[in-house]
């Protein structure tokens, strides 16, 4: 009884490690709950050009997201002359569909939101830096026939001057 | 005292969800989406022609070899954001730049606002980027504006004003960027 005794004083008691994994795993949670997970995958290049005058994005929920780029993949639609993608949702889309693809894209995204949502709405244009306006014009135009005027450039912001 | 279990050893468990959370902090982004936000023009508009005295409009052009030109002169980008600013401030009341009209505006008062418009005209062949580069430079340049204002009245910067001074001074220092329809080289049978 007595050397039992020596032995407990002199011994740190051990630290309980079971629930360090919890709080880990809480921490794992809590940034996958967080982090948004792509929900479009995206196929067409895309580099944002940079800009120092960046604004950010308030609401996620009220944002389309419009990509034009060079294809990733050799069998996607394009648009000639610079056989440059446009992708809307989950597909590229073809030169003579654009128009009326353009026109569904806009009225099933103000569909789904709410009628004073739907002013708020901003098309996003995700487009990579080396594409020449003339893509970037037919998609402006298309937005402006169907009063879809608010938009955004995506662009990244430059941290050195 | 064989009956006993004995106690699984459970202090690599939390290497191992850290391992999974470094994974997830490396592989995953909180990309917040960022950009520049314009409002493009009604598409009824289009074929209404404003008459707009010349003075009062700034014509910047990008060409087919991204080459940028303000009054059909060429210049740098960097030049860009100064040219706005004098066309679209004015401070010597130059008749050749833009002109101004008072209006009394909430917070303010009296305030000579310009009228200038800023017209903007691409090629089709012009690149992205640069077109980019020119709506930040003129972004910046109307921001500057705005900053120096807002410390005028309010002694703060226009970021960190409530939002009724921030429409005071916006309607103080409007942006009026407007897009003309962009010109095709390409089509035009080039050089």
């Amino acid at each position: 009884m007595a050397r039992f005794k020596k032995e407990n004083t002199k011994e740190l008691p051990e630290i309980n490690t079971g629930s360090m994994s919890d709080i880990i795993f809480m921490f794992l949670f809590f940034f996958m709950v967080i982090t948004n997970m792509r929900e479009t995958n995206v196929k067409v290049k895309f580099e944002a050009p940079y800009a120092t005058e960046v604004q950010k994005l308030e609401k996620k929920s009220l944002v389309e997201t419009i990509y034009i780029g060079a294809p990733l993949n050799k069998n996607e639609n394009t648009i000639p002359p610079g056989k440059i993608s446009v992708q809307l949702n989950d597909q590229t889309i073809k030169q003579e569909d654009l128009e009326t693809q353009v026109q569904d894209f806009i009225a099933r995204a103000k569909e789904s939101r709410s009628e004073e949502d739907k002013n708020r709405l901003t098309f996003s244009l995700k487009v990579d830096q080396n594409v020449e306006m003339r893509y970037v014009n037919v998609i402006k135009t298309e937005l402006r026939k169907n009063n879809a005027l608010k938009i955004n450039y995506a662009t990244r912001k430059k941290t050195t001057n | 005292m064989a009956r006993k279990a004995p106690g699984i050893n459970t202090g690599s468990m939390a290497d191992i969800s850290f391992l999974l959370l470094t994974f997830f902090l490396l592989t995953s982004s909180i990309n917040t989406e960022q950009g520049i936000p314009r409002r493009l023009p009604p598409h009824a508009t289009e074929e209404k022609i404003e008459q707009i005295n010349e003075r009062n409009v700034l014509n910047v052009v990008v060409n087919f070899k991204n080459e940028i030109s303000v009054n059909s002169q060429i210049v740098f980008i960097n030049q860009l954001k100064d040219k706005a600013k004098d066309f679209i401030e004015n401070p010597y009341n130059d008749p050749n730049l833009s002109a101004k009209e008072t209006k009394s505006i909430d917070f303010i008062g009296d305030y000579p606002v310009s009228q200038g418009v800023i017209s903007l005209k691409n090629d089709q062949s012009t690149s992205y980027d640069v077109y980019i580069q020119v709506q930040n430079e003129l972004e910046k340049a109307v921001n500057e504006l705005r900053d120096k204002v807002s410390l005028q009245f309010f002694g703060k910067k226009y970021e960190l004003l409530d939002t009724a001074s921030q429409s005071a001074v916006k309607k103080a220092v409007p942006m009026q960027i407007s897009e003309a329809k962009p010109m095709d080289w390409s089509n035009t049978g080039g050089e």
